[in-house]
């Protein structure tokens, strides 16, 4: 199974200011755990949200809105998909995470969809959508 | 708690049992040891907690074992002593993980290596491999090859006692040798991503983790072996294979060929990380190899949008390099198959002309559907029937035949033009 894990941000991640060299440090030997252990499928660090943008959906109108955003426990800093054997796995992976940020944070762990996994839901209308959808993105590739 | 212990020892149990190799120099002591150490924190972290290094709490754990059946044995050398001394000075404090580092990866390279050895039967080796390192119980790989546990558990007692009857050392091969023993440990997980793979009977839920084992193992060894291009070049293969997995079954459960795939199911992610590996296989210069090869023909498939882009041309070519490093009936099979899409019918025909006769290839369909497919397109109807009928015949998979019969039934249809061209038979 696949997880995504996502690393909240903190206020100085949303600083724009780079972590100390300890955090880098420790974090560049996890990933090479990660990678050793054959489960790391991709990871990225974001930007703060200072270069980011919202679309918000309000009744029928869209609008967009540039950040930066407050609330910055609910932002997100960066994030890793790994290939696991289970969401076990996966919380002991996550346990040995270097502190990601000099204050507390969390980091979420949130297992992907399968098609199977839709069963009933998944009706054949949004099978199709599902399927013009990854067209689209394969086109784009 | 349970569950955390198991999760945890599904991630330490092949670089705790490769540090005890090492140090026991016997594969099923070793296990043995590390068996002690599981037992351990079954017993003592519900009441304690788990540990907050819990990999060096059990190597530590292990290692003291080890020490203790070393002297038992009266096998305790000087640097056993040393590592005695060591680890009595840091019993306080819990060693450094990242120090060990290389120490670890040594060790678990060394552990790769002599689970796949060569004096090992090829099943024995996987057997090893599935359980010391991809830590699967012997009921999962029992189930996964649907044999009875009883049977694979033998199958790992005599591998063990092979190792140990002939002295295998717990080295990584240099120089001349660790080509072939390379091209062992490659075959082994290939062979497990394939067991996966071809799933098309047996219990679903076994099959796939296979092939992600197998990914796992490649992964982790490209990490260990940087600088092999075809540990890259069989990891790149494997995940441009895999990427075609959703795409490969349709609705009713039936394999959906190549050619005919949705390519929108195909996993882009894994497409993505295969032809990086390929990139990097051409940057050690290892392009030439049996892997990269076969990597580089996959990639020529993930790149194309449709299947009417492919780049026939560039795949017969790669096909004939093929020839050259492992030639087969089969590999031969396909360039021409290849070569009659690059450059017409003629040309493919010429080469499944050569292998016609191969006693291997006498009842396998494809050389009769290939050979039938592009005898149609020369517009040698009559020819081209009996192909698709025999392939037909052939064929274990049920839709198959039928597309087979109705391009006989097609041909049947058409008379032979005045371009036929001389019949064969």
């Amino acid at each position: 199974m696949r997880v995504m894990v996502v690393v909240k941000a903190s206020k100085k991640s949303e600083s724009g200011a780079l972590p100390d060299t300890k955090i880098l440090t420790e974090m560049g030997k996890y990933n090479e755990e990660l990678a050793k252990a054959g489960i790391l499928l991709a990871g990225e660090a974001l930007q703060p949200t200072s270069k980011a943008a919202r679309v918000k959906f309000t009744g029928d109108k869209r609008s967009v809105v540039d950040g930066p955003f407050a609330e910055t426990k609910e932002l997100i800093a960066g994030f890793w998909l790994w290939q696991v054997r289970s969401m076990d796995e996966a919380k002991q992976w996550a346990l040995r995470c270097p502190k990601p940020h000099d204050e507390d944070t969390e980091i979420e762990i949130r297992p992907l969809f399968e098609a199977a996994d839709f069963g009933e839901n998944f009706t054949p209308e949004l099978q199709q959508q599902e399927q013009r959808i990854r067209n689209q993105v394969a086109g784009k590739k | 708690m349970h569950r955390a212990i198991e999760a945890i020892w599904r991630i330490e149990a092949p670089k705790v049992i490769a540090g005890l190799a090492r140090m026991v120099r016997d594969i099923g002591i070793a296990e043995d040891l590390a068996q002690d150490a599981l037992v351990a924190a079954l017993e003592q972290w519900p009441r304690e907690g788990v540990p907050p290094k819990p990999g060096a709490w059990l190597m530590t754990t292990a290692k003291h074992r080890a020490l203790d059946w070393l002297r038992r044995n009266q096998m305790m050398d000087r640097k056993h002593e040393d590592l005695a001394y060591e680890m009595q000075l840091r019993e306080s404090s819990v060693p450094d993980i990242h120090a060990e580092g290389d120490e670890i990866d040594d060790d678990l390279l060394r552990l790769i290596f002599v689970a796949c050895h060569p004096a090992l039967p090829e099943e024995a080796r996987v057997a090893l491999t599935l359980r010391l390192l991809g830590g699967l119980t012997t009921g999962e790989i029992a189930r996964a090859y649907l044999l009875s546990e009883a049977t694979l558990a033998q199958r790992i007692v005599r591998a063990k006692r092979i190792l140990a009857q002939r002295r295998v050392p717990f080295e990584v091969p240099t120089g001349t040798e660790l080509k072939d023993r390379l091209s062992s440990v490659l075959g082994v997980i290939y062979l497990i991503f394939n067991e996966g793979y071809a799933a098309s009977a047996g219990d679903r839920w076994i099959r796939p983790d296979l092939c992600q084992e197998a990914l796992r193992l490649g992964r982790t060894l490209a990490q260990l072996m940087p600088s092999e291009s075809e540990v890259h070049a069989l990891l790149a293969l494997m995940e441009l294979q895999a990427s075609r997995f959703k795409a490969r079954v349709n609705g009713e459960g039936e394999p959906v060929l190549l050619l005919e795939q949705n390519r929108s199911h195909w996993d882009h992610l894994l497409i993505d990380r295969g032809l990086r590996g390929l990139e990097l296989v051409e940057k050690l210069g290892g392009a030439e190899g049996i892997y990269a090869l076969q990597a580089a023909i996959a990639a020529c498939h993930a790149r194309a949008r449709l299947a009417e882009q492919t780049d026939w041309a560039r795949i017969a070519e790669l096909y004939r390099s093929l020839m050259e490093v492992a030639p087969s009936p089969v590999v031969q099979l396909n360039q021409a198959m290849a070569l009659g899409m690059a450059e017409g019918p003629a040309a493919g025909l010429a080469i499944v002309e050569e292998i016609a006769s191969e006693a291997s290839l006498a009842n396998y369909h494809r050389l009769s559907s290939v050979r039938g497919d592009l005898l149609f397109r020369l517009g040698r109807f009559t020819e081209a029937r009996a192909e698709f009928e025999r392939a037909a015949s052939l064929t274990q998979n049920a839709r198959e035949r039928q597309l087979l019969l109705s391009r006989a039934d097609s041909c049947a249809e058409r008379g032979e033009t005045a371009a036929g061209g001389p019949v064969v038979h």
